[in-house]
């Protein structure tokens, strides 16, 4: 019935099965859009937070995507400006996925303050010092910018490209895109970065705060350059999911493995500093505020050391070992294996530099602030994830997101 | 500036507890209550979610008796100064909804501006900062009692100790009308310094050597900052967060008990 709205040469399945799925994720979404409006209309007194832990799981959601996002700046990047040209054939799933994470944050952060009308102050009485402020600045712009590289792609649908000013539109967006991709870069830079100071700046919370340069902590660099690590592992896994679901291949194998080779680079020399941060807050920064490392992972039920372990060996040493061999890339069940383990990694960093923060003491007298997030928070949670699945089939239906499926499915 | 006095510090309002008189008794905290309308919750069972500006602790040395000894830790907001004027608070605030200001060292709240993104309650060390999660409520004839000079805080937003600032700027307009730009050191004092029935909280200027706070922690003689009263601390002092709150105790694990002190490392103030 929709034949004529997608891609020529491509085979989709029929709109009932398509509208019977979108229905059921659908409802998973007004799930979430349901908490959401009593977060709003009742207040956060819905959650599960309090004055001892005022960051809601949906703040690490939040970090999560974004640093997951950080595919589409990382990938337009390479792409435009670097010139890595294989990478075209999956640039646009990489703005997709980005354009997801990056809606999906500023959503979050809605529902996240107290007062959603006043979300705009952010803006008029700007504190230049706070990193909150170069976050919501630079998140912002890049959204635009997402949306403008995004763009193009909905323009090329087979009906709208009929239309010649779209058609033309979406022609001359594609040849000034590589000023859109260094500005995506560019403000990428400073809201991957500035949301690593977030905590990175807290002088009070020995967990987070770390010594720096400038005004800039390490986690500044080091959320950068995690993002444009691990953002390409989460484009790469979504890919592999995709292709499983649809039972198709869309991705050449020349284009999946230079960016996991990249990928598995950046990886490696990411969590070497990581290491050397890690050592250095143990033995420098920790024992200055009064702390041991150990203070930070024990005498309570969950964090425990396990978590570092699982940070930097299973989510950082073994996807960068196996990324950056030729056999590892090679073989799919490590290629899988090492960009899953790679999603888990970056995860569990901001995990960390989010509620972990919160749950650890640091008046001597005081002890774990231990939380659970209520169905609420776990709903408003899940309804950016409904939203993404919804986003990436429509488009996977009736835009041209994969330019190989014809050539690789003939 | 204190030009009155001849002098170019700027005040520098602060807080001396005594630990060794301070009983628990908790009059603090509801004087606090009461001269700042702070709402009431209907179920107040949670605390974790109520509002207390002025907060006891009750801390113990974790000895068996006999040896068993507790102390109480009244904790307004410090009114931290951070490294210079830079509190953990002020500077991550987004929205320049909490100030330092110059003239006085209090720590303000601007509750119409701050949007309720919890980042200063973060950044506090000492859980100073609480949110309101729930919409005010108010016992009835209690609407009418509400102190004037103080705003009443909506939901979804943060709110703070103030050091009762209105007091401050109460005596201050009185101080002008009559043509002073000086005040006298009881002219301004918190509710919960004057409602302590045993004198354990003094408040005055710190910088002011013929106030008694400055004289209880004399931190003119103070080497690299901290207080020379050798049973003067502050919570969390090695942070940086540079607190405008002092406690007083001869107890060694009391003072012990307000930092993170590591394995083997000299109590501030100990003999040796
Ligand atoms: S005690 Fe907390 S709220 Fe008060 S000034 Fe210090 S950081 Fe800010
Ligand atoms: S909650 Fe209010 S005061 Fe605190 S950082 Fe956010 S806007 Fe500022």
């Amino acid at each position: 019935m929709d034949s004529a709205l997608i891609p020529q040469g491509v085979k989709r399945c029929s709109l009932g099965k398509f509208a019977l799925f979108i229905g059921i994720v659908g409802a998973v979404l007004l799930w979430g859009v349901y908490a959401m409006l009593l977060c709003w209309l009742k207040g956060l007194n819905q959650t599960n937070m309090n004055d001892y832990y005022g960051f809601a799981l949906w703040i690490w959601a939040d970090l999560a995507v974004i640093a997951l996002g950080g595919g589409a700046f990382f990938t337009g990047f390479l792409r435009y400006i670097v010139g890595k040209d294989e990478l075209k054939n999956i640039i646009n799933y990489a703005v997709l996925i980005g354009f997801i994470c990056y809606s999906s944050a500023l959503l979050i952060l809605a529902i996240d303050i107290g007062q959603p009308l006043r979300g705009w102050f952010i803006f008029w009485h700007a504190n230049v010092h706070s990193m909150l402020t170069e976050v919501a600045f630079c998140l912002s712009c890049y959204f635009a910018v997402l949306s403008i590289e995004y763009l193009p792609l909905v323009l090329e649908n087979r009906q709208l490209n009929k239309v010649p000013f779209f058609h033309n539109l979406a022609h001359n967006m594609h040849e000034v895109m590589a000023v859109f991709a260094a500005t995506g870069a560019f403000l990428s830079f400073f809201h991957q970065g500035s949301l690593g100071g977030v905590s990175g700046v807290l002088f009070g919370r020995p967990f987070g705060f770390r010594e720096g340069a400038f005004i800039w902590p390490w986690t500044f660099f080091l959320f950068t350059w995690s993002a444009a690590a691990y953002g390409p592992c989460f484009t790469l896994m979504l890919t592999r999911l995709i292709e499983k679901v649809t039972g198709k291949r869309l991705v050449g194998d020349k284009c999946v493995d230079l960016l996991a080779k990249i990928s598995g680079w950046m990886i490696l020399t990411y969590i070497i500093a990581k290491i050397a941060d890690t050592l250095y807050w143990a033995w420098v920064t920790a024992p200055e505020a009064g702390f041991t490392l150990m203070d930070f992972y024990s005498n309570n039920p969950v964090y425990g050391i396990w978590i570092l372990v699982l940070e930097i060996v299973i989510g950082g040493i073994v996807p960068a070992l196996i990324l950056v061999t030729r056999k590892g890339r090679k073989s799919s069940f490590l290629l899988v294996t090492a960009v899953i383990c790679g999603v888990i990694g970056v995860s569990v960093n901001r995990w960390v530099m989010v509620l972990q923060v919160m749950a650890m003491p640091v008046m001597p007298f005081d002890t774990w602030a231990m939380y659970y997030p209520s169905w609420q928070e776990v709903a408003t949670t899940i309804l950016p994830v409904a939203y993404g699945v919804i986003l990436v089939a429509l488009s996977y239906r009736y835009l041209p997101v994969f330019p190989q499926e014809k050539e690789l499915n003939s | 500036m204190n030009k009155s006095r001849g002098q170019s510090q700027p005040k520098k309002y602060g807080m001396v507890i005594d630990l060794d008189k301070c009983t628990g008794c908790g009059s603090c905290m509801v004087a606090c209550m009461a001269e700042n309308n702070v709402p009431f919750k209907k179920d107040e069972t949670n605390k974790r979610d109520s509002i207390t500006w002025m907060k006891v602790y009750r801390l113990t040395n974790g000895k068996p008796f006999p040896d068993h000894d507790i102390c109480y830790l009244p904790r307004p907001c410090m009114h931290c100064e951070g490294h210079n004027g830079h509190s953990p608070c002020v500077s991550v605030c987004p929205a320049t909804a909490t100030d330092y200001s110059n003239e006085t060292g209090i720590v303000s709240q601007i509750y119409t501006r701050c949007f309720g993104c919890r980042y200063c309650m973060a950044a506090c060390p000492y859980h100073a900062r609480y949110f309101n999660w729930w919409d005010p409520v108010w016992p009835a004839g209690m609407e009418e009692m509400l102190s004037p000079d103080v705003s009443v805080r909506m939901r979804g937003i943060v709110e703070k100790c103030s050091f009762c600032f209105h007091r401050y700027q109460r005596a201050m307009d009185k101080a002008h009308l009559e043509g002073r730009r000086d005040l006298e050191e009881a002219e301004y004092q918190t509710s919960c310094t004057q409602a302590c029935p045993v004198g354990a909280i003094t408040f005055g200027d710190l910088n002011n050597p013929e106030h008694k706070v400055h004289q209880l922690v004399k931190p003119d003689n103070a080497h690299s900052g901290r207080p020379q009263a050798p049973n003067a601390f502050r919570l969390l002092e090695r942070l940086g967060t540079n607190p405008k709150v002092y406690y007083l105790s001869d107890r060694e694990w009391v003072r012990r008990a307000g930092d993170n002190y590591l394995k083997g490392e000299g109590t501030i103030g100990a003999k040796h």
